[in-house]
């Protein structure tokens, strides 16, 4: 897989949109490396009742910030896990990368070409089919009425990567050898298939693509656990065999640990920390990714005792003022009810030369004291 | 021990056109009053199921063919539907995954509570309501004297699943069978639900059998947990050993393969193959085709619960005469 050639024009062009201030600006660090870039990213939903209903009803129109001004780059054959609860937009995330939905706002760049367009069908095809999505539900992603094969065969046909037919069946066979299914599969329907083996499938079908990235949107929560880690121990070994990319969504911090190199925490639309994984999981910023830690069930019983954080999401069709975590913060004050905190490299880290980044005022003001601490402060709640 | 719910070689069946399948064979297991049971299992393992038996919710066709349930000494398996009825709710209560089926959208929370605690307790209306606002305080959901006159719609997911868990506690019963309760939840509403669940059973000494495929809410809420492969217990014994020395090759594939966030795997461990469909159970130990470990008599021989230290494993290498 050669991809040196098409190697991006200089950064510039892309990266300092309007109103995007140096500090919030994605920082490309290892320019050459960086293979997928969104910058400010928005995606608005119109969820406004028919217009004859808000007319009678006089009902103003309703819009959706499913995903508000976010920036992340993913470096060539690195994953990038994306975490947060439902609602926070990490699927949409996932969509509007892989083209599923066009950008409201920002843009995306692969390999330093603009692809922000890609829904609209004018990007190239060559290019399209280099970023491939896996789905949650693969009983609901494989057409019923086809034959496994034919289910492989289709994108190989659709851009005619391979042409004649016993070209393409034999890359059918090394497709699903590939992901660990038999070449006698193909002739089946998916209903023959358990859940982790149709997942199988829908990996072998955007491997078919001869794709550089995948994202995969809760490729494992539908599984069952010791599925659950073949299809994890699967997709690493085909990422090292292949070089492949992964944007990686998840609700499952645990999992998420297990694949990803760095990790974004996305609460309410926006990313609010992100992270080298380690730097993440031993020494958490923000306060939602302490709440979330702090949440998982221990499984090595160490004896600690769960402070679980009051209240809930909030409805993300009236998000709350200023920092949409500021309800549930146990350091909210004034500022973080007003002023919306950007996304900065955190005082701390910036010291130790990673580019760590996290959206809290406190965090910013060293408000935040250590863990203990933040224990405490948690439990006064 | 004087169990409180007793659990005597249950089977269960299905009949279908192509004979009769087997979903639950031989499983036995008691729950002492106030404890915690943990029952973990992959899908199809028949955790669910169990607890349907035990509540008498089983879905015909299936039916239970042998064994038998006791409750406080008394067998509740063979009671009829209208005597299951009382038993179901006032002294055994349930709480589902998906809290929305398990509430009526056209009645209020405050009239289905004031329903329950009436049909199983000597109350009148005034004193029923009363009840009913007391539990939503416990369960913990805000302005209670208020939102008790709300519909199910009008709760966010975690708030509906503490309505379903003040329901389940209405009129005191001593053991809930709680199927799945926090899997439909996000990760932090899960540690709310897990710390109020477990709060109000000590308060109350209630028992509860706690059915879920997480490792992690069993490790943290159970006392015992009994560990599920293909309608068999596997593996029965205290939580902490079960966990941190797990005794069959199941368990010890199933330890493996969660991710964990402490430390760092470059792979998972990898039970290979799947769950055998119910029509074609292996003969033998039914894990023995997935087993790494598996010898002649594995293939041959059914193994009981065998004595493999603090826990019991249903595993020929903890048989006498292998050691």
């Amino acid at each position: 897989m050669t991809h040196m050639g098409a190697e991006g024009p200089p950064r510039g062009a892309n990266s300092a949109p309007a109103g995007g201030s140096e500090a919030t600006k994605p920082r490309a660090w290892g320019d050459h490396h960086t293979l997928l870039e969104v910058s400010h990213a928005t995606k608005v939903f119109d969820v406004s009742l028919p217009w004859l209903t808000r007319a009678l009803g006089r009902q103003p129109r309703l819009l959706l910030h499913a995903v508000h001004d976010v920036s992340f780059s993913i470096r060539r054959g690195e994953t990038l896990g994306l975490v947060g609860e439902s609602g926070c937009g990490k699927s949409t995330v996932a969509r509007l990368v892989v083209g599923l939905y066009r950008l409201s706002a920002g843009t995306i760049t692969y390999e330093g070409r603009n692809i922000g367009a890609l829904a609209s069908g004018r990007a190239p095809r060559t290019l399209r089919r280099k970023l491939q999505m896996i789905f949650q539900d693969p009983y609901a992603s494989l057409n019923p009425r086809w034959r496994v094969a034919d289910i492989v065969a289709e994108p190989i046909r659709a851009q005619r990567l391979v042409r004649g037919r016993r070209a393409i069946d034999a890359r059918v066979d090394a497709l699903l050898s590939q992901v660990g299914l038999a070449a006698a599969d193909g002739q089946k329907y998916p209903h023959q298939f358990s859940g982790g083996q149709r997942q199988r499938i829908s990996i072998a079908r955007a491997l078919a693509s001869e794709p550089d990235f995948l994202a995969c949107d809760e490729p494992t929560s539908a599984l069952d656990v010791s599925v659950q880690a073949q299809v994890l121990n699967l997709m690493r070994d085909l990422q090292r065999e292949l070089g492949l990319t992964y944007l990686f969504i998840s609700h499952n911090l645990a999992v998420v640990h297990h694949v990803a190199d760095r990790v974004g925490v996305m609460y309410l639309g926006r990313i609010v920390e992100i992270a080298d994984k380690g730097t993440l999981f031993r020494h958490p910023q923000h306060p939602y990714t302490r709440m979330l830690l702090d949440a998982i069930p221990d499984l090595g019983m160490t004896g600690k005792q769960r402070i679980p954080v009051a209240g809930e999401v909030p409805n993300p069709l009236s998000p709350p003022s200023g920092c949409a975590f500021h309800p549930r913060c146990p350091f909210a004050n004034e500022r973080c009810r007003r002023e919306v905190p950007r996304l900065l490299e955190s005082p701390d880290t910036a010291a130790r030369g990673a580019h760590d980044r996290v959206a809290c005022h406190a965090v910013e003001e060293r408000r935040l004291g250590s863990e203990t601490s933040f224990r405490a402060a948690k439990s006064r709640l | 021990m004087s169990a409180l719910l007793d659990v005597r070689n249950l089977r269960i069946e299905f009949p279908t056109r192509r004979g009769v399948l087997t979903a639950i064979d031989d499983v036995s297991f008691a729950i002492g009053p106030g404890e915690v049971l943990g029952v973990v299992g992959e899908s199809g393992a028949g955790k669910s199921l169990t607890g349907a038996a035990i509540i008498g919710l089983l879905e015909p066709p299936g039916r239970i063919a042998a064994g038998e349930i006791l409750l406080d000494g008394a067998r509740i398996d063979d009671l009829t539907d209208e005597a299951m009825r009382r038993v179901r709710g006032r002294r055994i209560g349930a709480i589902f995954q998906d809290p929305l089926a398990a509430l009526d959208p056209l009645y209020s929370i405050g009239s289905q509570l004031v329903e329950t605690i009436r049909t199983h307790l000597p109350m009148g209306e005034a004193a029923a309501r009363a009840r009913a606002i007391e539990l939503l305080q416990e369960v913990g959901i805000p302005a209670a004297a208020r939102r008790v006159d709300h519909y199910p719609h009008q709760f966010s997911g975690g708030m509906r699943q503490r309505v379903v868990i003040a329901l389940a506690l209405a009129a005191n019963p001593q053991l809930i069978v709680a199927d799945e309760p926090t899997t439909a939840l996000d990760v932090s509403i899960q540690a709310q639900i897990i710390t109020l669940l477990r709060r109000l059973c000590r308060d109350h000494g209630t028992a509860v059998m706690l059915i879920t495929h997480d490792m992690g809410v069993i490790a943290e809420t159970a006392d015992r947990v009994a560990v599920m492969y293909a309608g068999r217990i596997v593996e029965i014994g205290p939580v902490a050993d079960v966990i941190r020395a797990p005794k069959h090759p199941y368990t010890i594939g199933l330890m493996g393969s969660i991710p964990s966030v402490v430390e760092d795997r470059d792979r998972l461990v990898q039970i290979e193959g799947s769950m055998p469909r119910l029509t074609a159970i292996p003969s033998g130990c039914p894990f023995h085709p997935r087993c790494n470990r598996a010898f002649e008599r594995c293939v041959r021989e059914r193994p009981e619960l065998l004595d493999a230290g603090t826990s019991l494993a249903a595993c020929w290498l903890h048989a006498p005469e292998a050691a």
